[in-house]
């Protein structure tokens, strides 16, 4: 990377919000046209992310893509509120990671615990389930249509290949996704990973330490 | 396998019907809430027990076509397999600023553990290698467009770095240092970390030096490698030379980085590396008399050829590499590549060749066979398992390598000229989870490399290994009779969609080590599966082992050879693995893993150390 493209990109990542095209992966055209060329984040998105409507703790409905994801560092994990094994620590694990990212939380930084039981998870029983762990603002408890969170669980790759081990749910929790959706830099952990083991990991696909967003972060008082 | 081509025409099927379907409701007037009264959809939606009507039907595995192997078409057999150039060396004065046994911090490099054996064993040869994005063409031209990979020097494999020991007596002669450089770019193209760490696979390297994978160097920081290229023993059993029962001969380099090594080496931060001694000598008419390795590039004298294998995916739409980012199973690929080519072509001459296999991934494992006229099967002979030779040369229909595993083959085509050969895997998978365990019928399996014997009659003065007589041949094995100073059990499990090490999770960079391993002694380690359907290659760092018992029995000495020096224990369904180190000379951090590159990345790893005080912690 030449220096001229390591400024055009700094400057780019202080522009907010993030125009689409930023960060297009650059691709020589196919002798025979076969192939579209489509920027590699524009395929992360259609691949990954589809834009369906969720519903938040507060009864907001947000689209996936465009409200939760897009510019933004995300952390996402599954739960259910009446889940009786691994929920509880992973949730309070959070909790501490939560406390751990500071005020970045809900402004660059955003976490979504993803229903499992979308039957069972109305707006009130996440509502209750996110003031009895003390949760604070910039992380989401989200559901939406059964079809929908089954998608979702699917894209976002808590599937085991057994059908059958697939089918129950605690198997779907253990495991943080993480990353930083402009730089396409994406990551898992152990959600019962210790919350600064997290971080760190968090700061491996942070914005670049000399652009506008990372001073501004920065100047803004994080951590 | 084939089932994936067969797989792919009965997906576009499904959708071809999954559209008529649609259009065909949606004439009819019909709406999603008539559907669902229906019952053509489920209560649950998606799960549309129809497969036609869904735009993205699911298939048996219940997975969307994204998530799986979806290439676009490309002719095999058109492009000449690339012989892996070799590396140069550079003087010592082009290196700016000159290495140091102390991390140089100022001058930006990475490192934070000083050389331990930079005195007692000076560097001889310098290399310097950039970790770079580049430009390839992976098929036939116009077929799929230049891929943008990150490879050593812009390459992918990497340079080939051959190198020899010193001979016995003097060990420092072999002593290399390799400079790195990170210049990879801040754009991924969509997957990819720039932040490296290059661990060389199965050297008997200081620690510092072995590519832990905390270890890592970010954009613009250099790291200096000090391999000194020595026998196991040479400052404790056999001090000042080395067993040289501990000799290695196929090694490779790839990026460690933690958490992120699947999609960077899958991205091509991998390459090959290999070392001679006076007895395999690289020179067929010395020593053990194993096919010339001449300059690696000449077809008329170089018949010692690495060949480094790993399956890809590519994107339908764009025609590019693509990694499955949200994964954790573990990554197959559709399309087959041997040293960086998808399905190339190689021309030999009527002679015998030694050819060394390597698996570098992500995930899957294969059973190489040499498929011949009229599906016939042509044996071959096995002389090393993960790189180190065995007793003696062993005759084989087939060998199986895992992910990281090597093998060493000699393949005698002397009586096949004008013959047109395929190495062929036929290791059914399905799956991240591991093989089936069904081994396909002879043209059944995945034809990867054609072989075509059209090459001029040459000389031939390498050993025949059939005519070699009954005994040992090569160095032969270390002993596995020594007291072990403790025995340890990890047992590898998955809970809750995550991978545990005796119920505990890797911790972190700045956890303490997990265990101490004390200098100088020896340990058997017992490995168990108790993943269900899983199987895992598992890998040490720093040393190798040999294998006492699996589920009991002793290793395999034919067929699929598991008897032999190993970095790499297979462990298969269920299996209880017994294996013996003996752990000298150096000190430091170190892995053990597995190997299937997506499991090591979701934290299916073991951080421990080795020192001079030990511990004991028998479930570490």
């Amino acid at each position: 990377m030449t220096d001229l493209k390591r400024r055009s990109l700094v400057a780019a990542l202080g522009a907010a919000p993030f125009a689409a095209p930023l960060l297009t992966h650059a691709q020589a055209p196919d002798a025979n046209s076969k192939f579209k060329q489509v920027s590699s984040r524009e395929r992360t998105r259609q691949r990954y992310f589809p834009n369906l409507i969720l519903t938040d703790q507060d009864g907001r409905k947000l689209k996936f893509y465009d409200d939760l994801v897009k510019d933004k560092i995300v952390i996402f994990n599954m739960f259910y509120a009446q889940c009786e094994g691994i929920c509880t620590p992973v949730t309070r694990n959070l909790v501490r990671l939560q406390n751990v990212l500071g005020n970045r939380v809900g402004k660059d930084i955003f976490m979504y615990s993803f229903t499992l039981k979308p039957q069972e998870d109305t707006v009130s029983a996440l509502k209750h389930y996110a003031q009895m762990h003390k949760v604070k603002p910039g992380w989401l408890f989200l559901t939406g249509s059964v079809e929908d969170m089954e998608t979702l669980r699917r894209k976002l790759g808590y599937v085991d290949p057994d059908p059958e081990v697939d089918k129950d749910r605690s198997n779907h929790i253990g495991v943080l996704k993480y990353g930083n959706e402009p730089l396409e830099r994406w990551g898992g952990c152990p959600g019962m990973s210790s919350p600064e083991w997290i971080a760190e990991m968090l700061s491996w696909v942070d914005w670049p330490k000399d652009s506008a967003k990372a001073k501004a972060q920065a100047n803004g008082g994080a951590k | 396998m084939a089932y994936i081509s067969k797989r792919n025409r009965r997906k576009e099927k499904d959708k071809e019907i999954a559209a008529n379907n649609r259009r065909e409701l949606i004439a009819a007037g019909f709406k999603r809430r008539d559907l669902l009264k229906m019952g053509l959809l489920t209560s649950a939606g998606m799960l549309i027990p129809k497969k036609g009507l869904s735009a993205r039907p699911l298939n048996t595995r219940g997975f969307f076509d994204d998530d799986e192997p979806n290439s676009p078409p490309t002719t095999p057999f058109q492009e000449l397999m690339p012989r892996l150039p070799v590396l140069q060396q550079v003087p010592l004065a082009s290196l700016n600023p000159q290495p140091t046994a102390a991390p140089n911090t100022a001058a930006g490099e990475a490192r934070t553990v000083a050389h331990q054996a930079f005195a007692q064993f000076p560097p001889q040869r310098y290399y310097e290698m950039s970790e770079q994005a580049g430009t390839v063409l992976m098929a036939p031209q116009g077929e799929l467009p230049p891929q943008t990979i990150w490879g050593f020097n812009g390459r992918t494999p990497g340079p080939l770095i051959v190198e020899r020991y010193g001979v016995l007596g003097q060990p420092q002669n072999g002593s290399i240092l390799l400079r790195l450089r990170n210049n990879l770019p801040v754009d991924n193209g969509g997957f990819g970390l720039p932040s490296v760490t290059e661990h060389l696979h199965n050297g008997h390297t200081p620690l510092e030096s072995d590519g832990f994978p905390c270890f890592f160097m970010e954009r613009g920081q250099f790291y200096d490698h000090h391999y000194p290229n020595v026998l196991a023993g040479v400052n404790s059993t056999h001090p000042g030379t080395g067993d040289i029962k501990e000799a290695m001969s196929t090694l490779w380099y790839h990026d460690h980085r933690i958490d992120h090594t699947a999609e960077n080496t899958y991205k091509g931060l991998a390459g090959a590396y290999i070392l001679f001694n006076e007895f395999d000598t690289g020179n067929e008419n010395t020593g053990f008399k194993l096919p010339s390795f001449g300059d690696g590039q000449n077809p008329l004298t170089s018949f010692d050829i690495y060949m480094v294998f790993n399956d890809k995916v590519f994107d339908s739409v764009t025609g590019l590499l693509k990694f499955d980012l949200f994964n954790t199973d573990g990554i197959l690929g559709d399309k087959f590549l041997v040293n960086g080519k998808i399905n190339p072509v190689l021309h030999v001459s009527p002679r015998r060749y030694r050819f060394r296999w390597l698996n570098t991934g992500p995930s899957r494992f294969y059973q190489h066979f040499l498929l011949g006229p009229n599906n016939s099967t042509k044996s071959f002979w096995q002389i090393s398992t993960d790189g180190n030779l065995l007793e003696r040369p062993i005759q084989v229909n087939s060998s199986r390598i895992s992910v990281a595993e090597r093998v060493d083959v000699i393949v005698d085509f002397t009586n096949d000229a004008g013959k047109t050969f395929y190495i062929e895997n036929r290791l059914e998978q399905q799956d991240g989870r591991g093989p089936t365990g069904n081994v396909l019928g002879a043209g059944q399996g995945n034809k990867i490399l054609r072989i075509v014997v059209d090459g001029p009659a040459v000389a031939d003065n390498s050993v025949n290994p059939a005519t070699i007589p009954a005994g040992t041949y090569f160095y032969g094995f270390p002993n596995t009779t020594d007291q072990a100073r403790i025995v340890r059990t990890f047992r590898f499990e998955r809970g809750n969609g995550q991978w545990q090490v005796n119920g505990q999770l890797v911790g972190g960079c700045d956890a303490p080590p997990r265990f101490r391993i004390k200098r100088n002694t020896v340990e058997k380690w017992i490995f168990q599966n108790n993943s269900g359907g899983w199987q895992h290659p598992i890998h040490m760092h720093f040393e190798e082992f040999q294998t006492l018992s699996l589920n009991g029995n002793p290793p395999a000495n034919s067929g699929i050879i598991q008897r032999g020096r190993k970095d790499i224990l297979r462990l298969e369904h269920n299996m209880e693995a017994v294996v013996y180190f003996r752990f000298r000379d150096f000190v430091g951090r170190f892995p053990i893993h597995c190997h299937n590159v997506v499991h090591e990345d979701h934290a299916m790893m073991v951080l421990g150390a080795i020192d001079d005080v030990g511990d004991n912690k028998t479930q570490p």
